[in-house]
């Protein structure tokens, strides 16, 4: 049941409006950070405002909402965000991700491959790429006009440098359409090679920094890299303990403090549903 | 202003301008496909698919500028009533309605800068009808190549040379609406 103190979806339709204006400016030029008015959100910065913002402006009464928190649906940002669109939008949720029309999530893109019609918003801290390389937002808005993006591959040399390797684990940097860099939100690099010509609508809302931008279906986006270090998808060298997954995103959970930890699905819809369809892992209730 | 003016809104602001939103936004992000919009009745010659997307994404901070034959009293009246939009010319404006004859010459509308490339008009080009034969057109939002009933190509080429600047379109017809951002590429046929 909507909670009838609010207008739809929370925001007042001028507040919809201009953030549905930045989405289309976003989407026809991908990959580039549209500012946009954000408002205060019924949550703190960093609990996905920038997220719920664009989740209220292109949610409908339709619509069936998934929210995940590093893949999780029952995590406390997840919870809340969807208990926050079922009271002030009325709308349907599930865990299921082949069933959601829209999936907002914090810092991961379900294992699940997307489909055409589905739109993924990710809830993002620090839209800019080169901000921890230049802090001068005057700087970074010189240096997206002239393409000079000659400082996040200095970023990435060091890396190899110091180790030896490309270090950066998540929030990698990507290239979209051979023109803007674009920051992918805090997902593992794991999740990077999904970005691209995905079938699915990917938006991203920061709220904070007040930056809303887009990936429309079908985009090329490239994970930065050098020809004699390519760009790894890494993930820990294991199988899920749960489902017994071996392409899955990996979580490491402590168990004990004599050195016990196992390794589950960080998406937990994924690792339910193979679970549900008879799959097991070393500790899985088929392991027991 | 007459009576007229006051009717053929949203009945359901809410509720039909998120719908209406999502079938821009399809549009948009999934160029070449054709997609339909209902809930206002404008008065003529305003399409109901224009009418429908003035009222989902204009309003007093958007300035709109009113082409050729739109340029009416029936249709002032109605846009300063449900959007309260200031109508202004070709140059100041974020959106622009008209038949694509009425909205030449095209390089008249902002591009945006470039360090904003976001602050450029978006046309809404009213069209006798839309189909999928037309120039083939590729980029983001398309799957390998796609095809659509264009008014020209070569505005839409030159306006792809200006990428990331240049003018979004949407293109209505009746009650069918299909995107075409500037970061689509036209091929000349």
């Amino acid at each position: 049941m909507t909670d009838q103190s609010y207008n739809f979806a929370y925001l007042d339709e001028q507040t919809k409006r201009m953030i549905r204006r930045a989405i289309l400016k976003g989407v026809a030029v991908p990959g580039y950070q549209v500012p946009f008015a954000s408002r205060e959100m019924p949550m703190p910065y960093g609990w996905g405002t920038g997220g719920v913002q664009v989740t209220a402006a292109c949610l409908t009464p339709d619509d069936t909402l998934k929210v995940i928190d590093q893949g999780a649906d029952d995590t406390t940002n997840a919870v809340s965000i969807r208990k926050f669109f079922q009271r002030t939008a009325g709308v349907a949720v599930t865990e299921a991700t082949t069933e959601a029309t829209i999936i907002q999530t914090r810092h991961r893109i379900p294992e699940t491959a997307l489909t055409a019609g589905q739109i993924l918003v990710y809830q993002v801290p620090i839209p800019e790429p080169l901000r921890f390389l230049e802090p001068r937002e005057t700087e970074t808005r010189k240096m997206h006009e002239l393409e000079e993006y000659g400082l996040m591959h200095v970023k990435l040399y060091e890396d190899i440098a110091r180790h030896g390797t490309i270090a950066t684990a998540y929030d990698y940097p990507v290239r979209v359409e051979g023109r803007y860099v674009m920051d992918p939100s805090p997902i593992p690099k794991f999740d990077n090679p999904k970005l691209s010509d995905s079938p699915a609508l990917q938006l991203f809302g920061a709220g904070r920094e007040q930056r809303i931008y887009a990936l429309p279906p079908f985009t090329h986006v490239v994970s930065l890299d050098f020809d004699d270090h390519p760009f790894v998808a890494s993930k820990a060298p294991h199988d899920c303990d749960l489902c017994g997954a071996g392409e899955s995103y990996l979580d490491e959970v402590i168990t004990d403090d004599q050195g016990g930890r196992m390794f589950v699905c960080s998406d937990t819809d994924f690792c339910r549903s193979r679970v549900a369809a008879g799959h097991s892992g070393r500790l899985g209730a088929g392991g027991k | 202003m007459t009576p007229e003016a006051l009717t053929g809104g949203f009945a359901d602001a809410p509720v039909q301008s998120a719908h209406a939103f999502r079938a821009a936004l399809e549009a948009l992000s999934r160029p070449a496909t054709i997609h339909s919009l209902h809930g206002a009745t404008p008065p003529e010659p305003l399409s109901v698919a224009a009418g429908v997307l003035i009222l989902t994404l204009c309003d007093a901070t958007t300035p709109v500028h009113l082409a050729g034959d739109h340029d009416c009293p029936a249709l002032r009246d109605w846009i300063t009533f449900h959007c309260g939009a200031p109508l202004v010319a070709a140059q100041e404006a974020s959106f622009a309605v008209g038949r694509w004859e009425a909205l030449q010459p095209v390089a008249r509308f902002a591009i945006g800068q470039p360090d904003y490339p976001d602050r450029a008009a978006t046309l809404i080009v009213e069209m006798p009808e839309l189909s999928s034969e037309g120039p083939r057109l590729r980029g983001p939002g398309i799957d390998g190549i796609a095809t659509l009933s264009l008014p020209e190509s070569a505005a839409f080429i030159a306006n792809r040379g200006l990428f990331p600047l240049g003018f979004d379109c949407f293109l209505t017809a009746g009650a069918s609406v299909a995107g075409l951002p500037r970061s689509t590429r036209v091929e000349d046929v």
